[in-house]
Formats: C-alpha cells, structure tokens, sequence
C-alpha cells in the first residue's frame, strides 16, 4: 500500500467514497478498517441492512469472484471473510432491532468424517448477510444431527457441505432418511462443496448443488419463493 | 537428480527407455515410483508426472490427464495412471474410462500409500489428523505452509488447523530427517506427531499387476 493511502482518514470521506474504500478494505482482509467504516455509516444515519447489503455483501460478492477466477486464494478469502464478519458482528444485533427483512432459516454443517469448514463457513455467512437465519452446526455432522436440528429450530434449509470424495456419498444418507421419514418435502436440500458438481446433486436428490456462495444466496432465494407460493394455493 | 521443486512446478518428461508401458502420475508420487521401478527391474514401464502442484487445484487434473493421455498414445502401448482421485468428485475415474485407460484405485495418495482398506477402517476415528507423505513432508513449505498463507498471516494457523489435533507421518521410507522434519512441522502447526511407517502401499501392489 501507498503512503497516500496509510494517511487515508476513512470518517473524512464523503458515503460515495467511503463504501468502495471500505470494499477495498474488506477484500485487503483489512477487519479494523471495515469495522470502523461500519460505524462511520452507522453515525451518517446509514440503517444496517443497507450497510449489510450495500457494502460487506458487495465487497465479498467481488471477492468471491475473484477467487473463482483464480485471483485470490484460500488465505485472502479467509482474511476477506474476517473482515466482513467483524463488520457484522456490530450490526447483527441492530438488524434484530430495525426488522431487516427475514427470508427464512437455514441448518448448514460439513458432513460426517469430514472438517473442511471454510467453504461452510462462507455459505453460512453470504447467506446472513442474504437475510437468512443461520443454525452452524459445524463439522463432522452425523444424520441425527442435521434432523434433529432441522425439526428443533423449525428450519427452511438444510444445507450440506463436503470436500472429501469418501465423506460426500452421506450427504444421501441424510436426504434418504429424510425420504423415509417422509419429511423431505418440509425442507429445501443444498449440497456443495469442491469435489460436488450438477449431476452428484441430482443423483442424490438434493434440491440443488450450488458451486459457491453467491449461487447459493441466489438459488435459495428463489427456492423459498417457489416453496411460498406453493404453500398459498 | 531429480528436484522436489521441479516435480512440484513442471513434472517429469518420460526418459523414453520403454515405448510398452507410460506410468502417467502424479509428480508427488516420482520419487516412489522410480525407486519401485528399480528394485523390481520393471524395465517396460516409461515415468512421466504432471506437476504436483495439481493437488491444490484438482479440478484441472482430468483436463491436465487427458492432453497427457492423448500425446502418449502413438509412443506407447498402454498407459497407466497413477493418481488416486484426489478430489475430482469421480470425474477423474470417468474421464480415464471414456479414454480407455486404467488408474489405481483410492480418494488420495495417504489411502492408497497406508492401503486403501486400512484407511478407510480407521477414518472415522481419525477425523482430527492431518497427513503428510515422504514428498509433502520434504515440501511442507510449499504444499502447506505458503499457499495456506501461513508464512504471512500467521493467525491462520489457528482458523485452518483449530479442529485438528494430530499430524501424522505416513512414511514411505527410512529417515530419520525427514521425520524429524515432519515432527518440526507439527510443531509450526500446534499438533501432536506421530510417524507410521507404511512403506509403498497399494502402489507397490497395483504396479506390480502391470506385469506383461
Ligand atoms: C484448505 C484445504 C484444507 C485445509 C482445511 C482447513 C479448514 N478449516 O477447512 C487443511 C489444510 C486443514 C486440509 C486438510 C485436509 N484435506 Co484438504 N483441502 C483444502 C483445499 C486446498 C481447499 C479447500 C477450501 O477450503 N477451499 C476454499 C473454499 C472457499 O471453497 P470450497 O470449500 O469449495 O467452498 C465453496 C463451494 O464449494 C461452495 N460450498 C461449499 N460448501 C457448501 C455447502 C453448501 C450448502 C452450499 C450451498 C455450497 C457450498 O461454496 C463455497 C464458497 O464459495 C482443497 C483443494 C481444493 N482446491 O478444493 C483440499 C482438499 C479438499 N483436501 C483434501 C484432503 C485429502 C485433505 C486431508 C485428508 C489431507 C491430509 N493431509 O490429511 C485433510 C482432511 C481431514 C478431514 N478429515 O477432513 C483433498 C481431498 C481429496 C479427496 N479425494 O477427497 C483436496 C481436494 C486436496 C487434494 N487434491 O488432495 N485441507
């Protein structure tokens, strides 16, 4: 970084220029800098779902990009995602309080045998910041407790994730003994996950694989908007 | 010699001593395989590897294979790949089957090293380790330690490897540095160590059945 940018006084610069600095910031993995910009907008008069939406949800969409076209690598979006959740730790419990829009509740958790949790954790947190509520059930999940969490949190989705060939074949064994416990139609099924693609999803009857987090958000949506005007008529 | 860093960055060109048989694998797998090439005077097997770094972006090995499958067939009789599946989710095995060749069976080169049955009858009560091979102990640093940008953010340490907590050595050889070397890598990474010595696996038994 330049020296010019060192001296950079984030609360002297005007909202247009402010939101893509911060952007800059949360892509550079720079956590303090994105809070402080959070609490700049906030003192503006900014609500927090248009900080949310307008600039951490943005700044990460570009980082996400980047990283599917190979710019950016593990490490940088693991900083990237440190910034933006220090910037939505100040504003969770605001969004409670001014009644952002709810979209619906999402389970998600790595598979069982398995502990790659940075992609996990991304999904879960893109789709925070989409509206949803999210129950992180962490790594190494078995069966009973994806169901069990499903029916105690009254959830929409379920969400799955695997990055081990051996581990990505339970994923049918949840959505199987959902089938047998007739409650698979209560739930939209997301799987992903790096060694995942279009055809495994379907073959084991997942509602959809999503390649990356921004699909996800996207894919979700549009799923709890078909299961709502399903439920109308 | 052959360089570490070569195998990881450029691969292995065939040395062309045979036109029946091309090994086509993976260049973490060279060293192991030369030397079994050697002591079973296996003289009809050619070595090629596409470049280790592979392992880090698995959905470009299918691709990498199939250009290396096709430029081999007019030189070679047969080809035999040698890479587990290494994270293509199966398409690996699909795109070796459409193109008529064979590879050895197994997720990744820990399981088939160990042998693929041994390692999958202890995976569930081993979810919490982390496994080096001879090679990725000799190449911490560059298959591990870089790319996952603990050299610059050492707080990643903490975000990558919290769940985990032991780093365990299957060894393929003999030697006393390179376990010292991967007992020094557990350290850096806050992990209990243990060695296990497995010698060459499932690889010694497939290559041994491409006997002709
Ligand atoms: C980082 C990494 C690790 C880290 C994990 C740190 C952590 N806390 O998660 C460390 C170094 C610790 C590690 C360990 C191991 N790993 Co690893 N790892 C990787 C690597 C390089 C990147 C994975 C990653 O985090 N990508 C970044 C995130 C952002 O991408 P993502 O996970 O794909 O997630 C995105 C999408 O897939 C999708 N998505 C993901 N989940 C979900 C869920 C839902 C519901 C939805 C909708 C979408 C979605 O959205 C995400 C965001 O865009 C991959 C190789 C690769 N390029 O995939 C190997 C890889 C997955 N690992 C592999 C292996 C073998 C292991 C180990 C066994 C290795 C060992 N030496 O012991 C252990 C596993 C132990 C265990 N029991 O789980 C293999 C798997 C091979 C196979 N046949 O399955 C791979 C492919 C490397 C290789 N070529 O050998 N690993």
């Amino acid at each position: 970084m330049s020296d010019e940018e060192d001296d950079l006084i984030l609360s002297e610069l005007p909202d247009e220029e402010l939101v893509p600095q911060m952007m800059d910031d949360l892509y550079d993995g720079m956590k303090e800098e994105v809070e402080e910009g959070v609490n700049i907008l906030l003192e503006r008069g900014w609500t927090p779902y248009d900080i949310l939406t307008k600039a951490l949800v943005e700044g990460m969409a570009i980082v996400g990009v980047d990283f599917r076209d190979g710019i950016l690598f593990v490490p940088e979006v693991l900083l990237a995602a440190g910034a933006m959740k220090g910037g939505m730790e100040i504003l969770k419990p605001l969004l409670v309080e001014t009644g952002a829009p709810r979209l619906g509740k999402m389970v998600i958790g790595t598979v069982k045998g398995d502990i790659h949790d940075i992609g996990k954790n991304l999904v879960a947190m893109m789709m925070e910041g989409a509206g949803f509520e999210i129950v992180d059930l962490g790594i190494n999940n078995d069966v009973d407790k994806y169901i069990d969490a499903l029916k105690a949190e009254g959830a929409d989705i379920l969400g799955m994730s695997a990055l081990l060939t051996t581990t990505m074949p339970y994923m049918k064994v949840v959505i199987d003994t959902l089938v047998e416990t007739g409650a698979r139609d209560d739930y939209i099924v997301l799987v992903g996950g790096a060694p995942l693609n279009e055809e495994f999803g379907k073959a084991i009857g997942a509602d959809a694989y999503c390649r990356d987090a921004a699909v996800a958000v996207e894919t979700a949506k549009e799923l709890i908007m078909r299961k709502h005007n399903r439920g109308a008529d | 010699m052959l360089s570490d860093r070569q195998l990881s960055e450029q691969g292995l060109e065939a040395r062309g001593n045979s036109s029946r048989l091309l090994l086509l694998a993976c260049g973490a797998l060279a060293r192991e395989i030369l030397a079994l090439v050697e002591v079973n005077g296996w003289d009809h097997m050619d070595l090629q590897c596409l470049p280790a770094k592979l392992h880090l972006t698995p959905e470009r090995i299918p691709d990498a294979v199939e250009a290396a499958v096709e430029a081999a067939r007019n030189t070679y009789d047969d080809v035999f790949v040698v890479y587990a599946d290494c994270g293509t989710g199966g398409l690996l095995q699909q795109r070796c089957e459409a193109l008529g060749v064979r590879m050895i069976d197994g997720p990744h080169c820990y399981s088939f090293f160990e042998g693929n049955e041994t390692f999958a009858a202890h995976a569930e009560q081993e979810i919490t380790a982390f496994y080096l091979t001879d090679f990725l102990v000799r190449q911490f640093d560059a298959f591990v330690w870089r790319p996952m940008g603990f050299d610059r953010h050492p707080q990643l340490i903490d975000i990558m490897f919290g769940n985990y907590e032991k780093l365990v050595y299957l060894a393929q050889t003999e030697n006393p540095d390179l376990d010292r070397q991967a007992r020094e890598a557990a350290e850096r990474l806050g992990l209990g160590y243990e060695r296990r010595f497995t010698g060459y696996g499932d690889l010694a038994t497939a290559l041994a059945t491409l006997q002709t």
